[in-house]
């Protein structure tokens, strides 16, 4: 089996059902009547958590590819970013049609009055346009250059994420600034990266 | 024998030393016998947590009488009462206290009674209760962060007790101290909150019927997850202020530095009655998820017990005194 065909056959496949086995296993505790006294605040806490965490763990394939030199990682990046976005959806559209039950003035005032929220929809909704113009297609349409500015949005998405995470919490910030020092981490190795890129060649710039 | 609670009896009308189960927790326990009635204790969805709940732990209560001040809602279960809590001195997680708190040796246990009082003493557990008559006292519980039960405590008024140890004229308001013991405690080795927790009343909240001491959950002992072995229950305030694992009472002039309030003064305030009309900074407070139900409910004034204590704070600007 070439590189090529392991990443398509074996590695992609078994990725994809890594990161859907938090749902499946939410929705097994679900349909189980197992998620403790209070469901619907576990369930958005587990899709919240799962979606920041898939955020970041696309967000090191790029330093992977660079660190290892092996280039065929880069092909789990999108339906890596498109999990993110699929917890994302989940967690908002459990906050919408199950926390409020679409009580729209309830929602639009936590979004306009509780910082916590309005970043957490602004990270949300950030990640929309890098969902919709993650196929190939709009790669071309997009031209290579265009398409990566707009997928820098990722960054922002990540952090309004972890923001969203850490407004939060009541008193216990160690899991959202254990999140927080991860994105430094990565965000920091793309930074080292272009300053080193742009010593390297001082004309390009 | 099991006997499953019918609806429209108040719990507090049925003999007192009966088991009390829920129709869920029965049937569970009826069909997987044994096994089922470990897992009703030990509580479900945490695979950790099995054993962690000492049946034990739990002895039944004698000679409690029904109070007219309960209320006649729906109770919560057993198993959701103590196996969500808030109780940080044994992890910030809801899961926590129920997984941690087994081990916590609640005997002996003395509450340190000083400050401005003729009586000050080392109280023994039962000496401070024992002279006054248990009663079950089922109310709601409102915590701040937007969610609510219904609790059948067992306890005494808190101003039987206060009573018996004759506060000076210099005391005006309780301070209230947790157990520090990071032995048993694994939360405290963090600094999320600057422990030991404390919390406090003002004299005429303390003395106020509603508020009581709690020693016992659903006719037994409390629990330790539910602060075992004595605890404050102040039903129109946040659950913070009803402080648990009680290991001493200081009657002071000045109103103590509360733990959440001294954690986030912007957010916390030392009153903290329960106030539909004055948000927490970070969410709203108009209204509140009742564990077990699916559509929030509107949040009362003073948590529905405004006919009983708005008179406590009259005059009081209640956005400002938060």
């Amino acid at each position: 089996m070439t590189s090529h065909q392991l990443v398509g056959r074996l590695l992609k496949p078994l990725v994809f059902v890594a990161a859907l086995t938090p749902f499946l296993w939410l929705a097994w505790r679900a349909v189980m009547g197992n998620l403790g006294a209070n469901p619907i605040e576990a369930v958005t806490l587990v899709t919240g958590r799962w979606t920041l965490r898939l955020l970041l763990i696309t967000l090191t394939v790029s330093p992977l590819r660079r660190l290892t030199g092996w280039q065929p990682v880069v092909r789990f990046r999108r339906m890596l970013g498109l999990f993110a976005f699929f917890y994302g959806s989940l967690h908002f559209t459990i906050y919408v049609a199950i926390d409020q039950f679409f009580g729209w003035s309830f929602i639009l005032a936590d979004i306009a009055k509780r910082p916590y929220i309005t970043v957490g929809f602004a990270g949300f909704v950030s990640m929309m346009p890098l969902a919709l113009t993650s196929t190939t297609g709009w790669i071309r349409r997009l031209g290579g250059r265009r398409w990566q500015r707009l997928h820098r949005l990722v960054y922002l998405s990540a952090l309004f994420g972890v923001i969203h995470f850490l407004w939060k919490v009541k008193a216990d910030t160690r899991d959202p600034l254990l999140y927080g020092a991860v994105l430094a981490g990565l965000l920091g190795f793309r930074a080292w990266r272009a300053v080193q890129s742009r010593m390297l060649a001082p004309s390009a710039g | 024998m099991l006997i499953g609670r019918a609806p429209g009896i108040r719990s507090s009308e049925i003999t007192p030393e009966r088991l009390y189960v829920n129709r869920r927790e029965f049937i569970r326990a009826a069909s997987g016998g044994a096994v089922g009635a470990v897992g009703l204790l030990a509580g479900v969805g945490e695979a950790g947590l099995a054993g962690s709940v000492p049946a034990a732990a739990q002895q039944p209560l004698s000679g409690v009488s029904a109070s007219p001040l309960s209320t006649d809602e729906k109770l919560n279960s057993f198993e959701d009462i103590t196996t969500y809590n808030n109780f940080y001195e044994f992890g910030t997680d809801k899961s926590d206290p129920a997984r941690y708190a087994g081990s916590l040796t609640t005997r002996p246990w003395t509450v340190k009674v000083d400050g401005h009082v003729a009586r000050p003493a080392e109280y023994d557990l039962d000496d401070l209760i024992k002279p006054h008559q248990l009663e079950e006292r089922i109310c709601r519980l409102r915590c701040v962060e937007a969610w609510s039960m219904v609790i059948p405590w067992v306890g005494v008024p808190l101003a039987d007790v206060i009573g018996r140890m004759e506060p000076t004229g210099k005391a005006k308001f309780v301070e209230f101290t947790t157990l520090y013991r990071p032995t048993q405690m694994p939360g405290l080795l963090r600094p999320v909150l600057d422990w030991p927790y404390v919390e406090g009343l003002r004299l005429d909240e303390a003395m106020h019927p509603l508020t009581i001491l709690a020693v016992g959950l659903y006719g037994k002992s409390l629990l330790n997850q539910n602060g075992a072995p004595i605890r404050l229950v102040v039903p129109w305030k946040y659950g913070f202020k009803s402080i648990k694992s009680i290991v001493r009472m200081r009657f002071v002039e000045n109103a103590p530095p509360t733990a959440w309030a001294v954690a986030n003064p912007r957010e916390y305030g030392f009153y903290s009655n329960v106030n539909p009309d004055v948000d927490h900074p970070r969410w709203s407070q108009a209204r509140e998820r009742r564990i077990g139900e699916f559509f929030r409910r509107p949040t009362l004034m003073f948590n529905g017990y405004a006919d009983q204590v708005a008179s406590l704070y009259a005059g009081m600007d209640l956005k400002k005194n938060y």
